[in-house]
């Protein structure tokens, strides 16, 4: 919403200053986004006579011109304008001035060997009109030094206010001078509108033809016709108040329905009455029906748009736009003014599919006063009058002015209760007055308030209380702390996943992981891949086709990112990202992942090559000590833990793994990304991967103390014993390590294989693994035969369960 | 007499010539060994008279100590120098680049950290961290925050939907996280005090618009939460957040559906050359919304809104890391890209905390 500074004061009788003014619209919540004054802007330009002009010596196109500014010094300056000639008032910017459309500040210049001091200006370069075939004419009497502003009364600052959608009332110049006015800015103009009876029938009738519960589509249309008018340009006053706010003034009938939209927020439309052939109808439109708008552009009309038309077809869009066919112009000598209602909703619906964003369709969709349609109607006829003379009809009126009157209990506590702002009833009581609203009774306590016609979003006390405190200013509301719901030490409140999530970021990053955070949606082709890709969690407005569908897991965004920065030669990437994926569209459906892959080189001890040793590619152990040490770091109870080989179909089949607590408690997996996907995708490199399910990882066992478990040293020194076993490949370590465990619980300590190799003495199909035991004696230092005795069982276990054959 | 001088000449100088432990060590061995010269000379006190003896013996013994003297300091000397030898010998190139540890390279991204940053600040405030779901439903995203169907303040969320269901319903993803609001009023009793940081999504894209971002909002509910503890609230979180002693913070009159009365906050700053201060200057920044919650929406949450009271606020949690650590573009934050997530990422161990300050 823009207006300019003197229309508001066709309203608002203030002696505020223009910084005042701008202070209290932001104050009072209509928020000042711009402010242009063109005095600021164009200050330094200022009326000059050109006392000679002649032929520049060296450019055919230039002149040189000396100019007499005011100051009784003239000087010279270069002129390209093909109108710049002995005798000519015009604008002149001196040295020093800063061109607005240009962009630049003037210096003194040379052009082509001539000394040139400033500019003589075109309208183009003042922003004033895409002018720039030649420079202003001013009238010959124009005295010479005016600032150039002052002359034309472009001294009008132009305010633009964001407004909310909440507040039709102040679409209006009219209205926001109310506002400010109950804000203590000045007095409000109350300027009262003649009724025209007319002086016979309106000939041509109106019928709204609405199904009964479409009534409240268009409640009310009033037309009338004002014949013999004589239409053409508008006067100077009212083309310098559109023009202010970037209107292009184009007929007076026009011109009065703009000039009533911006200044009253009441939209009207007029017609050209030999335009419209015989009566006018209100309905919603039909399908395959279209019409030509005042924009010159053709709308297809669906049913869910209310059109008006006569005999013709469609004549206008209600409530967004005219029709091109029965407009006004220069011509028009008997005019139907249309005041009528719309339903908001519709307008904005209808507005949003037609994509027709009209000042018509910014008031009528925010719910513009139903008690002003009549006297809209009145004060467009009182302006045609006044401007194009012409007879009036009786005012013709369908449907009828809907009752929005509403009664509000009002108690006077709401206030304090709400904001804490100390305020005494009457002066409640004299801002909602100068506000509109009337005081239909009060006592001590409460009041009763009616709410004005033009404020709909008024609905409770709680809406009173905001008009109370926006007008008593929101700075006067006072800081106050908060006080502690209970007087202690503040309480732990991260829930365990919460408390996970957290933790899990800085356990991957502290293993040299960063973190990614990558889009909840990708291609339908990748969330397919990735074990989505259902129909409930595709959007049904993607903003691309690249993020149409919810991820099921976050690789699919992690190997993206992976490749971008491959692509840009950072091809060791180690990133991670913790973050929801989805299953479903049901709210248990979402599930708080952890992901991360390594790619290349990116090893977990650094990455790439070093004189120390290049890190080498990564593998799946590299994903496999990720995932574990993520679940370490959680305190995750690891005993159930599962680990099944191979995984989901993303991965290398023989190079991955699921982590499990039973075959129904899957909670992630890692391993090699499949060279089919890596296709799919056009991933280059080795990446290696893991992914949790940050929710489905058992919570650990509550305990009733903080005290830990008693720690038992034994005193006695641990004795240590290798072995070399050969084992078909198929056999797995962990099988092994498992079977020389369960040898004798007791003694041994601990398993660990230092070595796995395949290859020269090793038959075809078999790996050689070294096992080192660790047995704790527990009361006395072991002897050579316990040793062996063990040693013995170990081998025997292990042979038993994996067919391992003690190497020699 | 003479016999004796020669030989601690000769020894001394022996002595003195040895240039490692071994070499002493023979120097020992001939003098002072079973077979050496000073021992032999001991052997002759035997032979000697008890007069001869006397003098011989003293001389002799003072010969012994004076050479053992001599190789104990010449052993301290050659010792030294073959350990400063060896050390010479052992030296490396210490300038050599180790590789940087994981902890060193390893990035917590910055919406992660704020979000840190938000739960130390608002937990010691004695509020919760709500969540809720991304995919929501119509009326938990917009009916019971009091939207209307149809009304103009549905269409400034440009909503992502889902395709209807088979049940008809259409969900949404969520375009703030108020829905997180209603679920805490829907399922807790007040009085509530909670945070609700999460991922909001709109069908908008440009220089300042993702269609992804994050929102934190906050919510009090008792019966005298009034507006004066939102702005002390509000306060009390710019100045801890931005970790400056004081901000200056401008509330406007504003519409949001869901509050009444409400504000929009700016808070002062200056720019200059890209980089914003806060608690200072002539600008002023638009930060976050915030009010007192609807009565409809208290309604519709099973909240009576005579009996209990509150107010809830809103802001972008990427918006305020940028303001807070200067990223200039909100795109950046979800490219993934290495250099930008290793520049403005946060190390594993910044852990936010109000005893040791927000950032380091």
């Amino acid at each position: 919403m823009k207006f300019s500074l003197s229309w508001l004061k066709d309203h608002l009788d203030t002696q505020a200053s223009l910084a005042e003014i701008v202070e209290s619209l932001t104050k009072i919540g209509l928020e000042v986004e711009h402010v242009d004054n063109p005095a600021d802007r164009l200050k330094d330009f200022v009326i000059a006579h050109v006392i000679e002009a002649k032929q520049h010596p060296n450019a055919d196109r230039l002149r040189v011109c000396m100019v007499d500014a005011g100051d009784g010094q003239p000087v010279q300056v270069v002129c390209g304008a093909p109108n710049a000639r002995t005798g000519l008032k015009s604008v002149f910017s001196p040295v020093g001035t800063y061109i607005p459309a240009k962009n630049i500040t003037l210096t003194k210049g040379v052009i082509r060997g001539v000394e040139s001091n400033g500019m003589l200006c075109s309208a183009f370069e003042l922003e004033l009109s895409n002018d720039h075939e030649g420079i202003i004419e001013v009238a010959s009497d124009a005295p010479i030094g005016t600032r150039f502003v002052d002359y034309m009364g472009l001294n009008d600052p132009v305010i633009e206010i964001n407004l909310t959608p909440n507040r039709p009332d102040a679409t209006g110049v009219y209205g926001i001078a109310r506002d400010l006015a109950a804000a203590g800015l000045g007095t409000l103009k109350e300027k009262p509108i003649t009724d025209h009876a007319g002086s016979f029938a309106c000939p041509v009738s109106v019928t709204l033809d609405l199904a009964a519960e479409d009534k409240h589509l268009a409640p009310l249309f009033a037309l009338r016709l004002v014949r013999g008018v004589k239409n053409g340009p508008s006067p100077d006053w009212l083309q310098k108040r559109l023009k202010s706010i970037g209107l292009r003034p184009i007929n007076a009938l026009v011109d009065i329905t703009n000039y009533i939209t911006f200044d009253r927020g009441r939209p009207l439309h007029v017609f050209d009455a030999d335009k419209v052939k015989g009566q006018i109808v209100v309905r919603r439109g039909r399908a395959g029906e279209s019409i030509v708008a005042l924009d010159g552009k053709t709308y297809k009309i669906e049913p869910a748009q209310i059109v008006i038309c006569d005999d013709n077809g469609i004549e206008s869009i209600a409530g967004i736009m005219g029709g091109e066919h029965s407009g006004c112009d220069e011509d028009t000598q008997n005019v139907l003014i249309e005041s009528a209602l719309w339903d908001p909703m519709n307008i904005a619906r209808s507005g949003r599919a037609l994509g027709i964003n009209s000042d018509a369709r910014y008031r009528f969709e925010r719910g513009i006063d139903p008690a002003f349609c009549l006297p809209g109607a009145q004060l467009a006829t009182q302006m045609v009058l006044d401007l194009c003379g012409g007879e009036a009809s009786h005012l013709h009126i369908a449907g009828q002015v809907p009752d929005t009157k509403r009664l509000i209990d009002f108690p006077f506590s709401e206030v304090a209760r709400l904001t804490g702002l100390k305020i005494s009833s009457g002066d409640m009581l004299a801002t909602l007055k100068t506000l509109g609203f009337i005081i239909v009774s009060a006592d001590d306590r409460h009041a009763e308030v009616s709410v004005p016609s033009w404020r709909p979003d008024v609905e409770g006390k709680a809406d009173l209380v905001e008009e109370i405190m926006r007008i008593a200013g929101v700075d006067n509301v006072t800081s106050v702390p908060l006080p502690r719901l209970e007087a202690s030490v503040p309480k732990p409140i991260l829930t365990l996943l919460q408390k996970r999530t957290r933790l899990a970021r800085r356990a991957l990053a502290g293993r040299g992981l960063v973190e990614a955070v990558t889009w909840s949606f990708v291609s339908k082709e990748k969330a397919s891949l990735f074990g989505g890709g259902q129909a409930s969690l595709a959007l049904a407005n993607p903003i691309a086709a690249d993020l149409s569908d919810m991820r099921p897991s976050l690789l699919p965004g992690l190997l993206a990112a992976a490749q971008r920065n491959a692509d840009r030669a950072l091809g060791n990437v180690a990133v991670f990202e913790v973050g929801q994926v989805f299953r479903g569209d049901g709210e248990k459906d979402q599930r708080m992942n952890a992901a991360g892959l390594r790619r290349a080189q990116a090893k977990p001890n650094g990455s790439g090559r070093h004189w120390s040793g290049a890190a080498g590619q990564v593998d799946v152990f590299d994903a496999k000590a990720d995932a574990f040490a993520l679940l370490g770091s959680l305190n995750v109870p690891i005993a159930g833990l599962q680990l099944v080989a191979g995984g989901p179909a993303w991965f290398h089949p023989g190079r991955s793994a699921t982590l499990q607590f039973g075959p129904k408690n899957i909670i992630g997996h890692f391993g090699e990304i499949h060279p089919a996907i890596m296709e799919a995708l056009d991933l280059s490199g080795t990446i290696v991967a893991f992914e949790l399910v940050l929710d489905d990882i058992p919570p650990p066992k509550l305990k009733p103390t903080k005290v830990k478990s008693k720690l038992d040293l034994p005193e006695l020194m641990p004795v240590e014993r290798d072995f070399a076993f050969l084992v078909d490949r198929s056999v797995k370590t962990a099988d092994l390590i498992k079977a020389a465990l369960s040898a004798d619980r007791t003694m041994i300590s601990d398993a660990l294989i230092f070595d796995v190799y395949e290859g020269t003495g090793v038959p075809e199909g078999k790996t050689s693994i070294g096992l080192a035991i660790t047995l704790q004696p527990q009361e006395r230092t072991l002897t050579d035969q316990e040793i062996e005795a063990v040693a013995g069982k170990i081998v025997a276990e292990v042979s038993r369960k994996t067919g391992a054959i003690l190497r020699g | 007499m003479s016999q004796i001088n020669e030989l601690e000449t000769q020894t001394l100088a022996a002595i003195e010539g040895a240039q490692d432990e071994a070499a002493l060590e023979q120097v020992r061995v001939a003098s002072l060994g079973k077979k050496g010269t000073i021992t032999a000379l001991l052997a002759t006190l035997g032979k000697m008279s008890p007069e001869e003896r006397k003098s011989a013996g003293a001389a002799i013994n003072a010969l012994k100590d004076k050479v053992n003297e001599a190789l104990l300091a010449r052993r301290t000397i050659v010792k030294g120098a073959a350990l400063e030898a060896r050390l010479k010998s052992e030296s490396v190139d210490v300038t050599l680049p180790v590789r940087e540890a994981p902890i060193e390279t390893g990035r917590i991204h910055p919406i992660s950290q704020v979000m840190d940053e938000l739960t130390a600040i608002f937990a010691d405030m004695g509020f919760s961290i709500a969540e809720g779901p991304d995919i929501e439903s119509d009326d938990y995203n917009f009916t019971k925050l009091n939207f209307p169907l149809g009304h103009p303040a549905r269409e400034m969320h440009d909503t992502f939907f889902f395709n209807p269901g088979a049940d008809g319903e259409r969900k949404l993803l969520r375009t703030h996280t108020s829905p997180v609001q209603v679920r805490t009023m829907l399922n807790a009793k007040p009085p509530i005090r909670v945070i609700c940081p999460g991922r909001t999504y709109r069908c908008d894209s440009d220089q300042t618009h993702t269609p992804m971002f994050h929102q934190v909002e906050g919510l009090v509910i008792d019966k005298s939460a009034h507006m004066g503890h939102l702005k002390w609230i509000l306060e009390e979180f710019c100045k801890a957040f931005f970790e400056v002693p004081s901000v200056k913070m401008r509330f406007r009159p504003s519409f949001f559906p869901f509050t009444e009365p409400s504000m929009e906050v700016d808070i002062q700053c200056r720019r200059s050359g890209g980089e914003i201060r806060f608690g200072e200057g002539e600008d002023w920044l638009e930060i976050l919304g915030c009010g007192m919650v609807h009565p409809n929406v208290l309604r519709n949450c099973g909240v009576d809104p005579d009996e209990y009271q509150g107010f809830a606020w809103g802001m972008g949690i990427d918006r305020i890391a940028m303001l807070k650590y200067g990223m200039p573009d909100l795109r950046a934050f979800f490219e993934a890209d290495m250099r930008w997530l290793s520049h403005y990422g946060f190390r594993p161990l910044d852990l936010p905390t109000l005893a040791g300050g927000l950032s380091s």
